[in-house]
């Protein structure tokens, strides 16, 4: 029942970081000066009128990263428990791990090969 | 802390447990001040200038009246803003910066919440943070802040994985995610850390933790030069103190939790020294860290976005990787 209170004390950590802003923020509406212009409230575009929209599309290049990203969180998340239960598993789960890890690896070299990690890939 | 949190939950304690996270709250506020002051002293003195010298004695104050100038600063929200995340953002961003700070052990009895999930915890937590940066960068509808944000975005998928890979080794050795026992497992002379038995993923933490953090060599996405302030370019008064607050507090969780992992926590670095106090070794290492990532603003120049991908993927996940299976041999050969 006692551990339930290290959950109580991060949600009153959580809770305390939602208030400073909150608080902060209300603190400071009645401190600061508001006198809005329609100059004020344009875009910043280093003091040039804004050209064209501001959410553009552009290639981001960072499309094939997020799937990898995907595959070696999935990894990880087999790699915590396993990581913790170490010294009980022996050696036969060391080599599976090898193996699993291999596999990963294997594919890595295949994204490297296609030049997935390069900027241009080309 | 230990037997408050071990004793039924009643008013009176849940009420001793908020006194006492206000309490830390604030000291992380002054360390944030302090750090601020600390890092442009640092950099000055590297760079043969005095650094802030005016405000207050020594420049003391400098950092105090920084914020005060925040806080009575007009508050300019663009037209175009998509008002509501715009006000949603820096809060997102700062959130988890605090709430992680929950889980580190400054000395055997000085901690707020012992997890047995307290590294898990962390690195979850950390990653919610660049969602409120994104969302910045997204709800300004401003050039620079979109491609800060989308270079946040995918510098943090970049750099989470090699950060979390890299202390598999440190939790095999300690068996457990808690980070108490993570210190425990630790011993009182610097060669029982995890420092020199972990020293491939030590290096690896210490780059992808600098990633993580945003900060010179790896600042790409406030990147000045480039995208003038990148994500946080439209903010202004307390709204962008906000984004700077998160940043802040995140040196102050990364400083804690190498020392934490890798630098042996409370532990002296040789047994004789053991009379002088935990916190205060503790202080001592995490002071080092915190002045280390000072060091390396002043002495790196900012990486290439081209480049920063590639050296995620190609040197620091294999070297990760190549850890745990280091660490493997070294538990099977010598430990056993």
């Amino acid at each position: 029942m006692a551990y339930y209170n290290n959950y109580v004390m991060v949600v009153i950590f959580i809770a305390l970081g939602i208030l400073l802003p909150i608080a902060a923020l209300t603190l400071g509406r009645y401190l600061r000066p508001n006198r809005p212009t329609a100059m004020k409230m344009t875009t910043y575009e280093s003091g040039n009128e804004p050209v064209g929209a501001g959410q553009v599309r552009f290639n981001i290049r960072y499309y094939l990263f997020a799937l990898m990203f995907v595959i070696f969180d999935v990894e990880t998340v087999f790699l915590y428990p396993w990581a913790v239960a170490y010294n009980h598993l022996g050696l036969f789960a060391l080599i599976e791990m090898l193996i699993f890890v291999a596999m990963l690896l294997v594919g890595l070299m295949y994204a490297w090969k296609k030049k997935v990690l390069k900027w241009n890939s080309r | 802390m230990t037997e408050l949190l071990q004793q039924a939950l009643t008013w009176q304690n849940g009420l001793i447990f908020l006194g006492w996270a206000i309490v830390f709250l604030f000291i992380v506020l002054g360390f944030v001040t302090y750090a601020i002051y600390f890092e442009r002293k640092v950099i000055g003195w590297m760079q043969f200038r005095h650094g802030p010298t005016r405000v207050g004695p020594l420049g003391l104050l400098q950092s105090v009246a920084d914020v005060l100038k925040l806080l009575i600063k007009e508050d300019t929200i663009p037209q175009k803003a998509d008002r509501t995340l715009f006000i949603l953002a820096p809060i997102i961003t700062f959130v988890p910066a605090f709430a992680v700070l929950a889980v580190i052990p400054y000395t055997p009895s000085l901690y707020f919440a012992d997890l047995n999930v307290g590294l898990l915890y962390y690195a979850a937590l950390s990653s919610l943070s660049t969602i409120g940066i994104i969302l910045g960068g997204w709800a300004s509808n401003n050039k620079y802040s979109l491609m800060g944000g989308m270079r946040s975005a995918a510098q943090m998928i970049s750099y989470e994985i090699p950060l979390v890979i890299s202390v598999v080794g440190v939790v095999m050795l300690s068996g457990g995610l808690s980070l108490n026992t993570i210190v425990e497992g630790q011993g009182n002379n610097f060669w029982e850390w995890n420092l020199l038995p972990q020293m491939i993923g030590f290096v690896v933490f210490m780059i992808a933790a600098v990633s993580e953090l945003n900060r010179t060599p790896f600042d790409l996405p406030e990147a000045e030069s480039e995208l003038v302030a990148g994500y946080h370019v439209e903010y202004s008064g307390f709204r962008f103190a906000f984004f700077m607050l998160a940043e802040y507090v995140y040196v102050f969780a990364i400083a804690s939790l190498t020392t934490v992992l890798f630098l042996g926590g409370w532990h002296p670095p040789l047994a004789i020294l053991d009379f002088i106090p935990g916190l205060l070794w503790f202080m001592l290492k995490f002071v080092f860290v915190v002045f280390f990532l000072f060091w390396l603003r002043a002495t790196m120049p900012r990486i290439r976005v081209d480049q920063l991908m590639s050296f995620g993927w190609k040197v620091l996940l294999p070297l990760a990787l190549i850890n745990i299976f280091v660490t493997a041999a070294y538990i099977e050969l010598f430990l056993k």
